[in-house]
């Protein structure tokens, strides 16, 4: 398993590729994207047991990025897992490319087609029902966005979830609490977090969703037998970008060259002092 | 088997209906009910979701039989829809049903996206489609899912009108891999005649004939073929029935040949008038070049009048003797 160094190292040069892969494409949805680079991070190095050559493998875990705008930072992650060649970002959002502005299925490693918001719960509980019913081993994983979270079908699944006692599920909220308009708490708030889906019968860890080892910890394994796991990631949308960060403006702006330079910049000083620690 | 309501049939329709030998069949939701119980007996990855309507679904005895293999959602379509989706994206071959205006209305971006776009093979049941529950007013109506649902690529548009067809359409849903959307009104039926044989996209012939053409789908293709015999018999006028179980995709070559041979082509179903069968066989029709006389038959756009289906469907003139009506009129012979 890559050690947290490794990881670190990893989600820097995440955010730099999809930074410049959003620059290229002149669309995307920079903030959202990098502030859910290190959960991917973690669930693509150290939990799920996924791999281009069991990619349809019945026993695979499952992953659901119900946050479908944040496809970027999910194209960045899979091709560095070799699902598809790393030369293909640069096609992100080109005429007839693979890679568009949402995940879909015709790329290699995207279990479902996302993008609207509010879909990818359900099909995650679908899918782990699925596991129950065959004594399957795989888990099955959603990333939610905090403002996703107003779109009622998610507590129709939160329900369902804890109904059908579906602890091989484990949802994740990016909670960066921005969304396009501004702070979701004004635009419809949807705190208090863990009180809600614990009172739906959800086993709730809420971590600091930059950090790794937190992330790990409480992915490794579900949180409690016999219950569905959320884990409330509080993030800052526009991670590692200074001035992108916990700014609404980024949801999905596109850097120009100066602003691309200043950002890629930004991420290599980090790097650079990533590695001085080290040594 | 349950005689059919003599509400839907005029005494003179069930003289006609005696005089073709018509055999009286059980609703073709019963009959769904039976098919799907067999395929899940049969294979355990055969799974019925319900949203709190597996009464209404006539899934009683599928749950009690299979408590394993159906999956409750309570009143939630979306995630009825969603949960679907991922059972089937898990290899499951899942029928999820539930009145088709919630199906179809309520969850239609779950079906637009994570059922049609994304490949998921569920089959979905409108169960009480069209005006099944007619008197319970228009939020319970199913008037517009052929429309919606057609707009929507990569989805198998299914309304079966007679047990024979229910059956085969449910088992070919399941064998397809594929999205179908299958729609089940839930009055007693008739056993048609017309070749066996039955396959998603292919016509089914009920009648011979040349001077006109009725071309229907669902509950409403027993009033088209009593309509045509009492043309017969009243007015020597020999028209050509068509059920048409599905209308997506449409059975172009049996379409385009009503339109080429006959004088006169008269639509019908248990939907608007807008974008539904009619609106499918016209445009393709009028792309051909074919220039029969062409009525739509179906629910106007307007304000619905109450009451059973038999009482919307005789206002609506969709019983034998509105369409006969209609027909003669269309051929000028009124």
């Amino acid at each position: 398993m890559p050690t947290d160094r490794e990881l670190a190292r990893k989600s820097i040069l995440y955010r730099r590729r999809l930074l410049q892969c959003i620059h290229r494409a002149g669309a995307g949805h920079t903030g959202g994207s990098l502030s859910c680079v290190d959960i991917l991070n973690v669930l693509y190095n150290r939990i799920l047991r996924v791999s281009p050559e069991t990619a349809s493998s019945p026993d695979r875990d499952r992953y659901v990025q119900s946050k479908g705008h944040s496809a970027e930072a999910l194209f960045v992650v899979l091709a560095d897992r070799g699902f598809f060649p790393e030369a293909e970002l640069e096609t992100l959002c080109r005429y007839r490319a693979r890679l568009a502005g949402h995940p879909t299925r015709d790329v290699p490693g995207v279990e479902q087609n996302t993008g609207a918001l509010g879909h990818g719960l359900p099909i995650a509980a679908g899918m782990a029902i699925a596991g129950k019913l065959d004594s399957a081993a795989y888990r099955v994983f959603a990333l939610l966005g905090d403002g996703e979270l107003a779109e009622g079908s998610n507590w129709e699944a939160a329900m369902a979830a804890a109904h059908y006692r579906l602890d091989n599920l484990t949802a994740i909220i990016d909670c960066n609490t921005l969304q396009i308009t501004g702070r979701t708490r004004e635009v419809m708030n949807s705190e208090p977090l863990e009180a809600k889906w614990a009172a739906f019968g959800w086993a709730v860890r809420r971590v600091p969703g930059h950090d790794l080892a937190a992330l790990t910890a409480a992915l490794a394994r579900p949180l409690e037998p016999g219950k569905p796991g959320i884990v409330i990631a509080d993030t800052i949308k526009g991670r590692g970008v200074a001035f992108m960060e916990d700014n609404a403006r980024w949801h999905h702006g596109v850097p120009s060259d100066d602003e691309l330079a200043r950002a890629l910049a930004g991420l290599d000083d980090a790097l650079a002092e990533l590695e001085r620690s080290a040594a | 088997m349950s005689a059919p309501s003599p509400a839907l049939h005029s005494e003179a329709a069930l003289r006609v209906a005696a005089r073709l030998g018509l055999r009286p069949a059980r609703a073709n939701l019963d009959e769904f009910a039976a098919a799907l119980l067999a395929l899940a007996q049969a294979n355990r990855n055969v799974l019925a979701v319900t949203s709190d309507s597996r009464g209404s679904g006539k899934l009683g005895p599928f749950g009690q039989a299979l408590p394993c293999q159906i999956v409750e959602v309570g009143i939630a379509e979306q995630n009825l829809v969603g949960i679907a989706a991922g059972l089937a994206s898990a290899g499951k071959t899942v029928f999820a049903v539930s009145p088709a205006c919630f199906l179809t209305a309520r969850a239609f971006e779950q079906v637009k996206n994570d059922v049609a776009y994304s490949g998921n093979p569920v089959v979905l049941v409108g169960i009480s489609a069209g005006v099944s529950y007619g008197a319970l007013g228009a939020t319970h109506h199913s008037l517009h899912d052929f429309a919606a649902l057609r707009a929507v690529n990569n989805l198998v548009i299914a309304a079966p009108a007679d047990n024979f067809e229910a059956r085969e359409a449910v088992r070919a849903a399941a064998a397809a891999r594929r999205p179908v959307y299958l729609r089940f009104g839930k009055a007693p039926l008739y056993d048609l005649p017309g070749a066996d044989g039955f396959a998603f996209g292919r016509a089914r012939l009920l009648r011979a004939g040349r001077d006109a053409a009725f071309i229907a789908t669902g509950e409403t293709v027993i009033h088209a073929l009593l309509a045509a015999a009492h043309l017969r018999e009243t007015a020597g006028i020999d028209c050509r029935v068509l059920s048409l179980p599905t209308i997506k995709p449409l059975d172009a070559a049996a379409v385009l040949a009503a339109a080429r041979e006959c004088r006169a082509v008269l639509t019908v179903e248990e939907h608007m008038v807008h974008g539904g069968l009619g609106e499918a066989c016209a445009a393709l029709i009028a792309q051909s070049g074919a220039a029969p006389r062409f009525h739509i038959a179906g629910i106007p756009d307007e304000h619905i009048v109450n009451g059973s289906q038999a009482d919307i469907f005789r206002h609506y003139g969709l019983t034998m003797e509105g369409l006969s009506a209609t027909m003669l009129e269309l051929l000028g012979r009124n």
